[in-house]
């Protein structure tokens, strides 16, 4: 059939292709941000926290060290329950006959993803640090979550694909 | 239009330029070239042919030759190694032609996802960033990013128009030089070398050597002819040639502004055939011109398969249909260009392959409010009306009009029109074209599982080879091989860095890895040459 029209798609994952994209993004891009942004999230006085300046002393160490510390964890927990995520998401995108995973799907699990990090932060599941910050100053945490997410979504969605001009025909793998 | 076959396209049917005298008598095929396979150089030097040696020659000259150009030239390759020869003055001349006349001017808007863009390797920035960019005002720079952002969700598919991927690859032309690849001319066929390497033999549009041929020596061939040829659906084909009715009956892809102007001038009833995107866009041509002219056109929509629900083989794999219409965002399901279902695809062959095809073929079109709202109102009002069944024959009937005979459930049916349009849009076979018959009878190409070229996973052309060169081949005459998704321009992408990749295996051109591709993306972006 004729369709001199017809064009194409932009990446619609495999399962390798999620994970795989999952892991890199998050730590890659994820890492670098979460080491910018980290001294700049607002610590207010509140809980065991007294005091609004990163570089003060905290139990012994600087503030912001135990500010990357939680900021870390909670990466590493957000990487590792992504990659389970992701399991979740294939499994549905199977039920969508273009094979694809809409942008907009990719945009709102933030609020499922996020709810659940909260959730299992705040028990504890990312160490004792992490649990402070997310129980204690949630608005650092809401920050760092939500920043990095968009970081990461904004580079998946388009400059990734200048370092691997492949990966759009690969389903989102990268190897 | 005349009694082809084939629809005349600028560029493809183009018989009447090859066989016109260039002026020059010498120079020219002689029958001992004809017919043999493999050409020595003293063969083509005793024929007075002169040879212009370049290493990489693409035939066409259209989308294929230019995406093909444009990442050979990211991958370090300099102007003076490729030759793009082909008919037409632009790479975009076949294209906007069949775009326009089956009703997409350069303002209205392709069926193409906003990340495929042949101007662009890396489809980043996508056309709706860059459609964003350019728009005046907060509300025009928030709509394509808000559009890409919910599709398919909240919206339809965001699309370019057609102007933009226009102007975007004049710009890309000529950063990389593509005047100084392009030579204007018709290529009759490609043969092996003896030694290695092909002979492509070319009618050049402005004769500069005094002879009628020249012969361009190449290690590697690449032949992106687009579409064989387009055909009418044989009754009315049949039709047109028993009565000599070339203006009642026309088909989408050529020129038939004149069923429009007089359905406005007095009230009329038109048959439209076919379920595809080429159908939707002809109904709300009508439908506009009732709108905003004032016309009276009562449209019969026939539909050979009428499509009422969801369907498909499993729940896993069933598309949206309703009213007579498969919905689909674009021509293949969307992880068929690099997803699930391009991996499924590469693994299946003969039988297997050709069912896959089958499952996500079949005729669709997009899902757009616009039409979907338009035929509602048709149908409440009585003047869109939709019948289902195989066409017997169209004979004339009274009063000018022409009379199409179905076969129905509830028997043979008449329907009485002043205009048949077809929006079937069937290709022609492969052979139509010049190029692939002789590649066919002289070289060693065969055909896949669907009848078109036989191409491997890196679209090199089976059975081909002239160690060390080959041919490769993209576009349409490749479907039903490894990759479905060829007749478009992500899959002419993804086709063009798989030639890319394997040009760059034989250390022909560099590998666009990590590092050349940051480096050439700036250099794009900067609008410097690669």
């Amino acid at each position: 059939m004729v369709a001199p029209d017809a064009g194409g798609a932009a990446v619609t994952p495999t399962l390798f292709g999620r994970i795989q994209t999952r892991i890199f993004v998050l730590i890659v891009i994820g890492g670098l941000w979460t080491l910018v942004i980290t001294p700049f999230l607002p610590i207010l006085p509140n809980g065991g926290f007294d005091a609004g300046l990163v570089f003060t002393e905290f139990s012994g160490d600087r503030l912001v060290d135990f500010v990357y510390e939680a900021a870390f964890s909670i990466l590493l927990g957000v990487t590792i329950l992504g990659v389970l995520w992701e399991l979740l998401y294939h499994l549905l995108q199977q039920f969508r006959w273009e094979k694809d995973w809409p942008t907009f799907f990719g945009a709102i699990t933030i609020v499922n993803e996020g709810l659940l990090v909260w959730l299992l932060g705040r028990y504890g599941v990312f160490g004792s640090d992490a649990e402070a910050v997310i129980n204690d100053q949630p608005l650092a945490f809401w920050l760092l979550f939500t920043s990095t997410w968009v970081v990461t979504f904004l580079f998946v969605n388009g400059p990734i694909r200048i370092l691997s001009p492949r990966y759009r025909f690969r389903g989102g793998r990268l190897i | 239009m005349s009694v082809n076959e084939t629809i005349t396209l600028p560029g493809v049917g183009r018989q009447l330029i090859d066989d016109q005298p260039s002026g020059a008598t010498q120079g020219d095929l002689t029958d001992a070239l004809i017919g043999t396979d493999v050409w020595s150089d003293q063969m083509v030097a005793e024929a007075g042919i002169p040879v212009v040696d370049v290493p990489f020659v693409t035939v066409g000259g259209g989308i294929g030759s230019f995406i093909m150009a444009d990442f050979l030239r990211v991958a370090g390759l300099p102007t003076s190694s490729i030759k793009a020869l082909g008919a037409n003055p632009e790479p975009w001349t076949t294209y906007e032609y069949l775009t326009r006349v089956s009703q997409i001017p350069r303002q209205e808007r392709l069926r193409s996802d906003s990340g495929s863009c042949p101007d662009n390797l890396w489809g980043f920035p996508a056309y709706s960033i860059r459609e964003a960019w350019e728009a005046k005002g907060l509300t025009k720079k928030l709509d394509p990013l808000w559009n890409v952002l919910t599709e398919p969700i909240l919206t339809d598919y965001y699309t370019p128009r057609a102007g933009q991927v226009f102007n975007a690859m004049e710009k890309e032309a000529r950063r990389i030089g593509w005047s100084e690849m392009h030579v204007q001319g018709l290529v009759r066929m490609t043969r092996r070398r003896t030694g290695g390497g092909y002979f492509t033999i070319f009618t050049p549009e402005v004769n500069t050597t005094g002879t009628k041929r020249v012969a361009y020596r190449s290690t590697y061939v690449h032949l992106a002819i687009g579409y064989p040829g387009l055909r009418f659906l044989d009754d009315l084909q049949a039709y047109r040639q028993t009565y000599e009715d070339y203006t009642r009956v026309a088909n989408a892809y050529e020129p038939h502004e004149h069923v429009y102007d007089e359905l406005r001038r007095k009230p009329g009833t038109v048959v439209v055939r076919g379920g595809g995107i080429v159908a939707s866009r002809v109904l709300q041509r009508l439908i506009d011109d009732r709108d905003n002219h004032g016309a009276q056109t009562q449209i019969i929509h026939l539909f050979r398969t009428y499509v009422d629900s969801s369907h498909g083989p499993s729940p896993f794999m069933r598309r949206k249909g309703k009213d007579g219409w498969a919905y689909q965002g674009f021509n293949w399901p969307k992880g068929a260009w690099g997803g699930q279902l391009k991996f499924r695809l590469e693994k299946l062959e003969g039988d297997q392959r050709k069912a896959l095809y089958q499952t996500m073929g079949g005729t669709n079109t997009p899902h757009r409010k616009l039409w979907l709202k338009q035929l509602a109102r048709g149908r409440a009002e009585g003047w869109y009306q939709t019948e289902i069944g195989e066409v017997a024959e169209v004979v004339p009937g009274e009063g000018g009009t022409v009379v199409t005979r179905i076969n129905t459930a509830r028997g043979q049916l008449e329907i009485p029109a002043n205009h048949v349009v077809d929006c079937t849009g069937l290709e022609a076979d492969i052979r139509e074209h010049r190029v692939l018959a002789d590649l066919m009878d002289h070289s060693g190409a065969g055909r896949n599982v669907m009848g078109r070229l036989d191409v491997e996973k890196t679209f090199q052309v089976r059975g081909t080879d002239a160690a060390p060169g080959r041919i490769y081949a993209v576009g349409s005459a490749t479907l039903g091989g490894y990759y479905c998704g060829v007749d478009s321009f992500l899959g002419l992408q993804y086709a063009c860095l798989q030639v890319a990749d394997d040009l760059a295996r034989q250390r022909f051109v560099k590998r666009i890895g990590p590092g050349r591709s940051l480096r050439q993306w700036w250099r794009r972006m900067r609008g410097a040459q690669p």
